[in-house]
């Protein structure tokens, strides 16, 4: 029988290479399962006391005194809507607009200087962006209000929104912009509806995420917003917020908040999942798919 | 070795060079009326691109300001006097520089193996069908709100701590001092413990960019001398890929630096550094959401303002080293299509 090493002598994987190669084998598909183990119980215990606590009478009623059941969170709901309305309105236009500036008019070393600035205010404590905003506008105004919590919010906004609008641009093939020149198009306009355009699918996707990450923030909220138990119709006063009122009840020793508590976190997370699946779908669905 | 990609680069820069010198021309001949709106949307592009140094500039600007009164008084002191009293306004930050450095490095000693496993896994070892599900999970967690990771810790993490996990940490390891005394369930462990699931998610989607980074010839060469697959990983992946981990590992650190709201739910709030991780603490980021909106007082505000001082400027130093080191893995950003 020929042999097929040609005489080379092949010798056994040694016993100790094989087990090292298993151990860490099991390693890393021990470590797979520790990480999903966290979510599944996070979900799970959503979903059993959030279910449970979650009735009409949360979604359209104010907060009850201490001691009375029943109420809701549905000031803190509209309040959380107010909010992250106006940190959109201001964030993604200015995280758009820094996105188009790095891919489309950066050139050389003020481009690096940007982005890395961008990444850099990525890292920022919330809460330190939250005493920043305290001292711009609170002290000034001398009293919280939804907008001051809209514009903390919006600064956390822009670099992520920029980044990825960033990204998405800079995969737009260079023909595209080419053709549109070509065709006497003045660069505003070919950066507005030729590339913004192509790309729109994931600069979109961009600012979902964005929104995902702002929507559970608190801790810029604390002494921005600052939370209220009623109604509140004017933007300029203290308003509630869904992830401030869960914070509020969870530190709180009553067993009827605990229970609210659970409901408003399974809101909120109800609403970032659908953002997320939501950008899961344009993105798989758009003409560009995401870097990663 | 290295003159083709220089060759290969300096190609595309002269191709570069060439296309907008044209676009240059071309910019030059346009029509008078399109240079206006042209100037004033480079304009209006250009200031968005600089409130972003703005904004950074206008955080320290204000934590300078509001904090001068503090560091007047205290000076250098103010980071290892460890007497926090608003009554007598005295105030030292040592505690919480304490309790931020001690529940981070817990948290990343947890979180460190089991994100670089789980990228492991990913990119390396699991079937292409689950590879996305995992992908889709881990950003999942990243997506759950500090808020309701608290929550969490709250009511399911500390009971379990205090009735499982510690009285056989207590058994096993109280002779090393740091498994000792009261068992509360809420302190430094399960601050370490909440910190470590938050920032599994980051540090392992660095990683798993940088190791997807890697040339798949580094792992067909080690494979081809006859290496294990974990010899394979070890020295043709790890290896190779080491800077950008590390980056990736500090970049979880300034997240657990700067983390609030989970860690305040759980950490116990009290000023005192205890060997023992069962007992309480507090940290910079918890003495700021706790006490900042009760502050009475101007010295005891501009201490609080201090500490988010020192908390901005660590996590910022931290940041851009996390940032240089992933950037000279994976280059920055997506260069160019060409298509």
């Amino acid at each position: 029988m020929p042999d097929p090493t040609n005489g080379a002598v092949t010798k056994p994987v040694s016993l100790y290479r094989r087990a090292m190669n298993q151990a860490a084998t099991a390693f890393a598909i021990l470590a797979a399962i520790l990480v999903i183990v966290p979510l599944l119980a996070i979900f799970v215990y959503l979903l059993i006391k959030g279910v449970g606590a979650l009735d009409w009478a949360f979604l359209t009623q104010t907060p009850k005194p201490v001691g009375e059941a029943g109420g809701g969170m549905a000031n803190a709901i509209v309040g959380s809507g107010v909010i992250l309305g106006i940190a959109s309105l201001i964030g993604i236009p200015v995280g758009i607009g820094c996105g188009v500036y790095l891919a489309e008019y950066a050139r050389g070393r003020l481009g690096d200087v940007v982005r890395f600035t961008a990444d850099v205010l990525n890292g920022v404590p919330s809460i330190v962006i939250g005493i920043a905003v305290y001292s711009l506008i609170v002290v000034r105004q001398k009293h919280f209000s939804a907008f001051s919590g809209g514009i903390a919010l919006a600064i956390m906004m822009v670099p992520t929104v920029a980044r990825a609008t960033e990204e998405m641009l800079l995969m737009v093939p260079n023909n595209v912009r080419e053709a549109a020149f070509g065709l006497g198009i003045p660069k505003w306009r070919t950066t507005l509806s030729i590339t913004l355009r192509t790309a729109s699918a994931g600069v979109i996707t961009g600012c979902m995420l964005a929104f995902a990450r702002i929507a559970g923030e608190t801790a810029p909220l604390l002494f921005t917003a600052f939370g209220n138990q009623f109604w509140n119709k004017n933007p300029n006063q203290p308003t509630a917020a869904l992830p401030l009122q869960i914070y509020t009840y969870a530190i709180s020793p009553y067993d009827e908040w605990h229970r609210q508590a659970w409901a408003g976190a399974l809101i909120l997370i109800i609403m970032i999942v659908v953002a997320v699946a939501a950008v899961r779908l344009t993105t798989s669905r758009g003409t560009l798919k995401g870097a990663s | 070795m290295t003159a083709i990609p220089a060759l290969a680069q300096a190609a595309t820069e002269r191709k570069e060079a060439a296309v907008s010198s044209i676009l240059a021309r071309i910019r030059t001949t346009y029509p008078r009326s399109s240079r206006i709106p042209d100037a004033v949307f480079a304009v209006l592009i250009f200031l968005t691109a600089a409130s972003v140094f703005a904004i950074v500039a206008f955080v320290l600007w204000e934590l300078l300001d509001k904090s001068r009164l503090s560091l007047h008084r205290f000076g250098l002191g103010f980071f290892y006097g460890h007497d926090w009293d608003p009554v007598n306004d005295q105030y030292g930050a040592l505690p919480f520089i304490y309790g931020t450095l001690v529940s981070s490095f817990l948290g990343l000693i947890i979180a460190v193996p089991l994100s670089v496993g789980v990228a492991v896994y990913v990119t390396e070892m699991c079937p292409v069908r689950l590879r996305a599900i995992i992908s889709f999970l881990v950003e999942l967690l990243a997506a759950i709100p500090s808020v309701i990771y608290g929550l969490w810790a709250v009511f399911v993490l500390a009971p379990l701590l205090r009735e499982y996990v510690e009285p056989f940490l207590a058994k096993t390891l109280g002779w090393t001092g740091f498994f000792n005394g009261p068992m509360y369930g809420l302190g430094m462990l399960a601050a370490g413990i909440i910190l470590a699931i938050m920032i599994v998610p980051i540090v392992a989607s660095i990683t798993r960019e940088v190791l997807t980074a890697v040339p798949q010839n580094q792992r067909e060469a080690v494979l081809a001398l006859g290496a294990t697959r974990w010899e394979m990983i070890r020295m043709g992946v790890l290896r190779n890929a080491r800077i950008g981990i590390v980056g990736g590992i500090i970049l979880g650190l300034g997240r657990a630096l700067g983390e609030t709201m989970a860690v305040t739910m759980v950490i116990g709030n009290r000023p005192e550094i205890a060997k023992s991780l069962f007992a309480p603490g507090y940290t910079m980021a918890s003495v700021i959401a706790n006490e900042f909106s009760e502050a009475t007082g101007d010295l005891y505000l501009s201490a609080l303002v201090e500490i988010g001082l020192a908390l901005f400027l660590v996590t910022l130093v931290v940041n851009a080293l996390a940032r240089l080191l992933v950037w000279s893995i994976t280059g920055g950003n997506t260069g160019r299509a060409n298509a």
